[in-house]
């Protein structure tokens, strides 16, 4: 069956030192949470994470065997990837259905887009 | 003959795809196969003669030189790739019954166009790529008769096509009628997509005038196809009914030198009866399932404006009634200014005026049709200097030369009045 990326997409940069009693934060928490259980249950999950904000990225080059870095995400745009999920589902319009679920829990775009050999 | 195999090729080229695309799994090869059976057929029935059933004729030549082409061009592993998609495991190549079956039963064909029109109208397709797909699959109008009638390069059009398709094909969308719950989310894409590609057959006037003609005429045959295939929908027979109402003006919209019409000074002999009686059925129909939808309304309001034999007998007070259920579905700029149109014809020019002042004048100020209307009631009031102001905005923002024209006339008349 085909695998699919769920990117969850923020605007601008947010704050990962979240204050866990924030009801806002314990809400997406929660709805997070039931849209993981749905998947599981549903045969659906195949990975899921939240990942810390885009500044604290490093973008790794080789060229011609000579490693550099830079400080920052690859991207330079204000809309960066703050989380996302891998699904493996029969096809297109299961994934798109999941993704309207996956919005609607973390309150934010989420873009789909099929893996490579499914 | 040619004329023969032209009239089949419309009439079947997108049933043939649509089925083709089932058995084959594979838009491009479906494409090639049916345009190479076209290609036989061209050099055999002119000689041989027509067979019985054109259709299933090109369906089993198009499925047995894309099985012949794949056994010969294949791999050994894709060979038994596409031996398992197409012929499932135990079957001999000439005995799949399934599509032995295909020749007698139109219903699996139907069924196949169906889910070619919702898998062309993929809501994770932008609108234009939709159209530009739907032309191409169903109606089978090859890429520069699509991109002439966009008015966009052809290169443009042809990797619009590509890229919905590659999209389609990466993505796995699936070739299946929706379900009944995902109708609602679905069926108004497809809906939408035919109603644009009506849109741009009727209105526009640029560009080449035989291929806009053909656009509308494909529209309301993709219109009949979806009505039949989807009878127990109000919404396309709405559509099937506005197009066939609207497509039935069309002989008395453009005066002899190529100039616009108004619809209230129409020679009303010259409309289509058949087509509006059609029309006039399909919107009866709606009315007694009492399921009303935009189309529907719109359809309905063609329907009454179509009605009378002269324009001074048309009933403005239903179209005002009708705009107003419209409105409460779309409240958008579009349907408010037809229906102040409406409302001014109802009771007078300044009530017409008074509608389109409570509109938000920023999110029309850019909007050609709220001046066009504007200027019209402005001169109709008496109001001569800002009738020619409106005139000057709305020519302002025109682009189609016709209506242009039509406009710099009535503005001229209305300043020498």
């Amino acid at each position: 069956m085909p695998q699919y990326l769920l990117s969850v997409m923020h605007d601008d940069e947010y704050d990962t030192d979240i204050d866990v009693e924030d009801p806002d934060v314990q809400r997406l928490h929660a709805q997070v949470g039931a849209v993981n259980e749905e998947l599981a249950a549903a045969g659906a999950w195949v990975f899921g994470a939240g990942l810390m904000p885009a500044s604290s990225a490093t973008v790794v080059r080789s060229i011609d065997g000579d490693v550099s870095m830079t400080d920052g995400p690859y991207a330079e745009t204000k809309e960066q990837m703050g989380g996302f999920w891998i699904i493996e589902v029969s096809d297109l319009d299961a994934a798109l259905t999941w993704a309207g679920k996956c919005a609607a829990a973390c309150e934010g775009p989420v873009e789909v887009r099929p893996m490579q050999g499914g | 003959m040619a004329e023969d195999l032209a009239a089949v090729f419309r009439r079947e080229c997108g049933r043939c795809t649509a089925t083709l695309i089932r058995v084959l799994g594979d838009i491009d090869l479906a494409e090639d196969a049916v345009a190479e059976a076209f290609a036989i057929a061209a050099q055999r029935w002119p000689a041989d003669g027509m067979p019985p059933n054109p259709g299933g004729w090109i369906t089993t030549t198009a499925r047995n030189r894309a099985i012949d082409r794949m056994r010969r061009e294949s791999t050994r592993a894709d060979r038994q790739l596409a031996a398992h998609r197409l012929l499932g495991e135990n079957m001999e190549p000439d005995h799949d019954p399934d599509l032995d079956r295909l020749d007698a039963f139109v219903d699996v064909v139907a069924d196949d166009q169906l889910r070619l029109m919702f898998l062309c109208c993929h809501p994770a397709l932008a609108p234009d790529a939709q159209v530009a797909l739907t032309l191409r699959l169903l109606g089978g109008l090859d890429v520069p008769e699509i991109a002439r009638a966009f008015l966009v390069p052809e290169r443009t059009m042809a990797q619009r096509i590509v890229r919905a398709k590659r999209k389609l094909r990466d993505n796995h969308a699936p070739y299946r009628v929706p379900r009944a719950a995902e109708l609602p989310d679905r069926l108004p894409v497809v809906l939408n997509a035919i109603a644009l590609i009506f849109t741009e057959g009727h209105t526009a006037t640029t560009g080449d005038e035989l291929v806009r003609a053909g656009l509308a005429a494909e529209a309301i045959r993709l219109g009949r196809v979806l009505v039949e295939l989807m009878p127990d929908e109000p919404e396309a027979a709405g559509l099937l009914a506005l197009m066939l109402l609207t497509d039935a003006r069309r002989p008395a919209r453009l005066a002899p030198d190529g100039s616009m019409i108004r619809l209230s000074d129409q020679d009303r002999t010259r409309w289509d009866r058949a087509l509006i009686a059609e029309g006039h059925a399909l919107v009866r129909t709606c009315l007694r399932r009492n399921q009303p939808g935009p189309f529907q309304i719109q359809a309905a309001i063609a329907a009454v404006a179509t009605d009378a034999a002269v324009a001074a007998a048309t009933d403005w007070s239903q179209i005002v009634a009708l705009y107003d259920q419209l409105y409460a579905l779309r409240p958008n700029e579009v349907v408010a200014v037809n229906r102040a149109v409406a409302v001014a014809e109802a009771r007078g020019p300044d009530a017409g005026l008074a509608a389109l002042e409570e509109l938000d004048h920023e999110r029309v100020d850019g909007y050609q049709p709220f001046h066009a209307a504007r200027a019209d009631l402005l001169a109709r009031a008496g109001r001569t200097d800002d009738a020619v102001h409106a005139y000057d905005r709305a020519i302002e923002l025109t682009t189609n030369p016709t209506e242009r024209d039509f406009l710099v006339g009535r503005r001229a008349a209305t300043a020498a009045s």
